[in-house]
C-alpha cells in the first residue's frame, strides 16, 4: 500500500533520514521506532508531504507521491496525526468531525451560502456517522464541548476519529500513547486493533513506548540515525542484536 | 471574516476605496448606479484576487503588514492618479444611488438602502459561516496544517474568503460614495481600517451579529460627541482617535474575545433526531 523506497533528508549538513526502504501492506499495523533523533517524525512529514525528499520516492497504491501538497495527499486517502494533538481547540467535537469528511458540497461558498438539499444531506449523514463513531470511543457525552475543555487523552481520541471521518486507507499515528495513563492508552490501542480488523484500515506508527509498540504491530522497522538497521515481527525485532544494541538494551 | 478565519487582513480602506472610486467614476461616466456599486465590489473582489496571489502564503503578522502596505499605495494611487481620481480635490458630484427609477437622495431614503444592504451583506455573512465552508474557514484559525492533513486546499479556502470580504468592503464604499455625493484620497486612510479592525475585536472574532451591534454603538457614539464642547486646545478629532486606540488595547487585554463572543456550535438536536431515526428503525 506504501512504499517507501531509498529515501532521505538532509536539514543543511546533517542526515535526518538515510537511503530509507521499507512497505507497508494492506491491513498491517506498521511500527517504525527508534531512539529520540533518529528520524521517524521526519519520515512521517516526508510522508504527509510536510517535507520535500532530498533524494528517494514515495508510492502509494502504485502512484508516486513524492513532492505532492499535503492537501493531495490527503485527498488521495492518507491521514495523519501529530505527536502534540493537534485538534481544533475553539470548536466542538463534533466541529472537528464534521470538518473532516473530503469533499463536502458545501465547502463550495455558493452552496454553503444555498443550503442546497445535496449540502443538507451530507451534513445530515455526515452527523450520524460522527455520531457512531463517538458512541463506538464514548466520547458521545462530549460531544458538543469545546475540544479545548477535553482531557488530552479525550483530545487524542479526538484527533484519531476526526482522521477516520475523511475515510482514509492509511493511517499515521504519531506515537499515540505518549501523555496518557496506561488505562487509556489500552482504550486507543483497542480502538486501533478494531479498525484493522473491522475496517480494514492501514496503520503506520511511530511509538517510543515499546510495550505499546510490540503488543500492537504486526511488522516494525528500526531506525537508528535515519538508517533502518532491522525490519521484522515483534518477536524477530525483539531478538536482534543490532536491535538491542541500538536501543532496547540502553 | 477576519475573526472566523483568523486572517489579518489590514487593507479594508484600500477596498472600500476601490469600490467607492470605481463606482463613483462610473456613475458620473453615466451608468447606472446598480451596475456602477456591481463593477466597484468586483474590482475590489479582483484587485483582493491579485494580491491574494503572493500573500496569502505568507501567516500571521507577515500578512498584516502586506496588506497595510496595500492600503498606503491605494492611496497614493487614489491621491496621485490626476486624470482619473483629480487626486486631493477629490471627486464631486457623484449622483446619488438610485433603483429603477427611484432616486435615494434623502436621509431617510438613503437609509433603508443602507438597512437593505446590511441585511442581505449579514444574512449572507451568518449563513456562510454558518456552513461547511465556514467551518474550514474556522479550523484553518485554529490549525492550519490540520486541516491540510484532512485534504483540504487552504489556500483556495483562504483566496475565497479574502476576495468575498474585499468585495464587501467594496460594496460598503460604493455606497458611502453614492450617500456623500464627494470623495476623495482622506476618506480612505488607515485609521479608518483600524477602526474596523476595533469594531470587529470588540464585537466578538468570528460573529456577525456583535460587530453589528458595535458598529452602530460607535457610530452614535462618534456622532453624539461632536456635540460635547471641548476646550479649544484639544484637537477633537486627534482625541477621537487617541480614545479609539486606548479602546483597542482595553480590548485586547480584558475582552479578547469581544463584547458578544463567538457562539458555539451544537448538534445535539441532529444527533437526537439521527439517534430517534435509528431506534424507530430498531422497533420495525
Amino acid at each position: 500500500m506504501l512504499k517507501v523506497v531509498e529515501l532521505s533528508k538532509d536539514f543543511g549538513n546533517l542526515r535526518a533520514v538515510d537511503h530509507c526502504s521499507f512497505e507497508v501492506s494492506q491491513g498491517l499495523i506498521f511500527g517504525l521506532i527508534g531512539p529520540n533523533g533518529s528520524g521517524k517524525t521526519t519520515v512521517f512529514n516526508l510522508v504527509t508531504g510536510f517535507l520535500e525528499p532530498t533524494a528517494g520516492r514515495i508510492y502509494f497504491k502504485d502512484r508516486e507521491i513524492t513532492g505532492l501538497r499535503p492537501y493531495q495527499i490527503g485527498q488521495l486517502g492518507i491521514v495523519r496525526t501529530f505527536q502534540l494533538v493537534r485538534a481544533f481547540n475553539r470548536m466542538t467535537v463534533m466541529e472537528n468531525l464534521l470538518l473532516a469528511p473530503k469533499n463536502q458540497a458545501g465547502e463550495n461558498c455558493l452552496l454553503g451560502v444555498l443550503r442546497t438539499a445535496k449540502v443538507r444531506r451530507q451534513e445530515q449523514e455526515a452527523i450520524k456517522r460522527a455520531a457512531d463513531l463517538l458512541a463506538l470511543v464514548g466520547l458521545e457525552k462530549v460531544a458538543d464541548e469545546y475540544c479545548g475543555n477535553l482531557s488530552y487523552a479525550e483530545q487524542k481520541m479526538v484527533e484519531i476519529t476526526r482522521a477516520l471521518m475523511t475515510d482514509p486507507q492509511l493511517i499515521l499515528l504519531d506515537e499515540p500513547a505518549s501523555g496518557i495513563n496506561p488505562t487509556l492508552v489500552n482504550q486507543i490501542l483497542d480502538y486501533i486493533r478494531r479498525l484493522r480488523g473491522e475496517q480494514g484500515k492501514t496503520f503506520l506508527v511511530v511509538e517510543h513506548d515499546m510495550r505499546v509498540i510490540m503488543n500492537l504491530c504486526d511488522r516494525i522497522a528500526v531506525l537508528n540515525y535515519g538508517q533502518k538497521i532491522a525490519e521484522g515481527t515483534p518477536a524477530e525485532i525483539s531478538a536482534d542484536p543490532r536491535v538491542i544494541d541500538a536501543y532496547l538494551g540502553v | 471574516m477576519v475573526g472566523a478565519t483568523g486572517l489579518f487582513n489590514l487593507g479594508h480602506a484600500a477596498f472600500y476605496g476601490i469600490g467607492a472610486y470605481t463606482s463613483a467614476l462610473l456613475a458620473k461616466a453615466g451608468l447606472p448606479w446598480a451596475l456602477a456599486v456591481l463593477a466597484g465590489v468586483l474590482l475590489a473582489g479582483f484587485v483582493a484576487f491579485l494580491i491574494g496571489i503572493p500573500t496569502l502564503r505568507l501567516v500571521g503578522d507577515y500578512l498584516a503588514v502586506v496588506t497595510m502596505g496595500l492600503g498606503e499605495i491605494a492611496r497614493a494611487v487614489f491621491k496621485n492618479w490626476l486624470p482619473v481620481t483629480r487626486g486631493p480635490m477629490g471627486l464631486p458630484g457623484i449622483p446619488h444611488a438610485s433603483l429603477l427609477g427611484f432616486k435615494f437622495n434623502t436621509a431617510g431614503r438613503f437609509l433603508v438602502l443602507g438597512a437593505a444592504c446590511l441585511l442581505l451583506t449579514y444574512l449572507l455573512a451568518q449563513r456562510l459561516l454558518h456552513s461547511p465552508f465556514g467551518r474550514v474557514l474556522k479550523g484553518i484559525r485554529e490549525d492550519e496544517a490540520a486541516v491540510q492533513i484532512l485534504g483540504k486546499n487552504v489556500y483556495r479556502f483562504k483566496m475565497r474568503i479574502l476576495i468575498i470580504g474585499s468585495a464587501m468592503a467594496g460594496l460598503a464604499g460604493s455606497l458611502f460614495a453614492h450617500y456623500v455625493t464627494f470623495i476623495d484620497p482622506g476618506s480612505f486612510v488607515m485609521w479608518l481600517t483600524f477602526f474596523i479592525l476595533l469594531i470587529i475585536v470588540l464585537g466578538g472574532l468570528g460573529n456577525n451579529l456583535g460587530a453589528v451591534v458595535v458598529t452602530a454603538a460607535f457610530v452614535a457614539l462618534r456622532e453624539g460627541l461632536r456635540f460635547v464642547k471641548l476646550p479649544g486646545w484639544l484637537n477633537p478629532a486627534a482625541l477621537q482617535q487617541l480614545l479609539f486606540g486606548v479602546l483597542l488595547i482595553i480590548a485586547t487585554i480584558f475582552v479578547p474575545r469581544g463584547l458578544i463572543p463567538e457562539r458555539k456550535v451544537t448538534y445535539k438536536r441532529d444527533y437526537n433526531r439521527a439517534e430517534s431515526r435509528r431506534a424507530q428503525q430498531r422497533l420495525r
